[in-house]
């Protein structure tokens, strides 16, 4: 099968609108094609990333584990935009970790996100063949 | 060239469901080809049959439907994204104990893979939302 370099660009903050929950749904069902994933955030899509998230109040679903889930479906990379995280005033420690084991170095863990300049995003997305914005 | 059209957004209150309908009748109208068309997000109300737009108003599920069964475009409805807003085939509302269903014509429900196996077959996938 042909293997493409599929991005998924996340938007919008995990809650209040359905795009990211349905974004996820997408990479994992994605997962089974054997294609080359990524995943981009950038604007309020950071916020789908940060550790301690807590639904309870608004009776929706925290899906946010499922990103540290990511990892065994082979989606290792999370590139996240220095500059989104910046203009929030968050900063690297406020996202969950998420590792991945790589099969080509003895399973070593290894961080899947990677916090990237918003002109290296740029070149994330151009060298991408399907992108999917979310 | 071989275009994937997602469509991301409700018909009406967006005009993502209208240019991208523009946008492929133009595209097959150019010698192009437009295999499938995707619904996701809230774009898979662009496929019931039950809407009654005003009669100096387009119909957009019409438009789709006539545009899919001229150009035989599949038009895939994601099953997950539709279950969730109540847009069932005959199948479907069986298999969930409703009473009704609303799929119209030229649409059809499946699973998020024709989404991806789009991306992989066409030269472009475009996508119609915010």
């Amino acid at each position: 099968m042909t293997v493409k370099n599929f991005l998924y660009v996340n938007r919008k903050a995990p809650y209040g609108t359905i795009y990211a929950l349905e974004s996820l749904e997408v990479v994992l069902i994605g997962a089974a094609f054997d294609q080359d994933v990524s995943l981009a955030f950038v604007d309020d899509g950071v916020f789908q990333l940060t550790k301690g998230q807590n639904t309870d109040g608004i009776g929706v679903k925290n899906f946010s584990p499922t990103f540290r889930a990511l990892g065994d479906y082979d989606v290792t990379k999370l590139f996240v935009e220095a500059e989104s995280l910046a203009e929030r005033g968050l900063t690297p420690d406020d996202l969950q970790e998420v590792m991945y084991e790589d099969e080509d170095d003895d399973w070593a863990e290894k961080p899947s996100i990677k916090i990237i300049s918003r002109a290296e995003m740029a070149d994330v997305m151009a060298g991408a063949d399907v992108v999917l914005s979310f | 060239m071989k275009f994937g059209v997602v469509v991301s957004e409700g018909p009406y209150t967006h005009q993502a469901a209208d240019s991208a309908y523009l946008f492929v009748k133009a595209a097959l109208e150019a010698g192009h080809e437009v295999p499938r068309v995707f619904f996701y997000h809230d774009g898979v109300n662009v496929s019931t049959r039950l809407s009654v737009p005003p009669q100096d108003e387009r119909n957009i599920q019409v438009n789709w439907t006539a545009l899919a069964k001229e150009h035989e475009v599949d038009l895939v409805v994601c099953i997950a994204a539709a279950q969730r807003r109540g847009l069932l085939d005959e199948n479907e509302a069986t298999r969930q104990g409703k009473d009704a269903n609303n799929i119209a014509d030229g649409f059809r429900i499946s699973g998020l893979g024709q989404l991806i196996e789009m991306g992989i077959q066409t030269d472009r996938l475009v996508t119609f939302g915010d």
